[in-house]
């Protein structure tokens, strides 16, 4: 995994982070405007940020949540368990 | 209908391969207060909540839970990467080795497979969401132990990260135990 993928895979852990926790805040407080506001801005930078980071790398969702390139690029490593993740910091 | 997103919520790194470790570690992948353990505990509970809300919780937290657990089967599978048989065996996991080589396989520290005997699915929301609060002081409790048992500073990060979402799990079911509360009791009341 060449350095731009990683930084790139990391914005996307960073935006998907305040998503989940926003989604579990909103759960018990869905009247909070701001929480509300906050999370559908989350939501759409990352949707962006999604759909950039599959045209270069490959689909991060399958089942037809992405499109692929020829041949099918889903079956390509590396699996999230094989990155050497690059140094905290 | 669940969809597999091809990433970690959180990015593991492990300084070194340390298979005694793996093997302390594994309690999170296949033990009683593990995140199977957890997934498959509010997964199973939610059809049964009264409230959209607390349907939601359940939901969503069980899904966190799955990602965790692919956290924690990431590390096992990164501190027994490369690690000879030999080696397995003088770190006290011959027994692993015998049956499992390197794979990642749902059991707690001494071995005991996972069970569903780990979890309570009462169908009483209330009985329910008291469970998933102790559920979650007992993982974030064992994740203080791990931390305590290794000085590998890339392993600490990550669990520490996973000690903290049990933290915030903790808070949104007493929020969502208070909220059930308030419900059934206006039920009542009429």
């Amino acid at each position: 995994m060449n350095d731009d993928q990683a930084k790139m895979l990391k914005c996307i852990q960073e935006l998907e982070f305040c998503a989940v926790d926003l989604n579990l805040f909103l759960d018990t407080h869905p009247g909070d405007h701001a929480a509300l506001k906050k999370y559908n801005q989350v939501a759409e930078e990352l949707m962006t940020l999604h759909k950039t980071y599959e045209q270069k790398y490959g689909p991060l969702c399958n089942f037809g949540m992405g499109t692929s390139e020829y041949p099918w690029r889903w079956v390509q490593g590396p699996w999230p368990w094989e990155i050497d993740y690059p140094a905290k910091g | 209908m669940w969809i597999y997103e091809k990433k970690l919520e959180y990015p593991v790194r492990v300084c070194h391969a340390d298979p005694q470790m793996a093997k302390f570690l594994i309690t999170q992948y296949g033990g009683p207060d593990g995140e199977m353990s957890a997934a498959i505990r509010y997964l199973s509970q939610r059809y049964t909540m009264p409230t959209g809300a607390a349907k939601g919780a359940l939901t969503d937290i069980g899904t966190e839970e799955l990602a965790h657990l692919e956290i924690i089967a990431t590390m096992v599978y990164k501190l027994l990467k490369g690690v000879p048989p030999e080696e397995m065996r003088r770190q006290g996991l011959g027994a692993h080795w015998s049956q499992h080589d390197r794979a990642v396989y749902p059991s707690d520290a001494s071995g005991v497979p996972w069970s569903a005997a780990y979890i309570g699915v009462t169908g009483d929301p209330i009985a329910d969401l008291n469970e998933d609060l102790a559920a979650e002081q007992k993982a974030r409790a064992t994740y203080e132990h791990l931390i305590a048992l290794t000085d590998d500073m890339c392993l600490k990060d990550g669990l520490r990260f996973l000690r903290e979402r049990e933290v915030i799990h903790y808070q949104r079911f007493g929020e969502t135990l208070m909220r059930v509360r308030d419900y059934l009791g206006a039920k009542k009341q009429y």
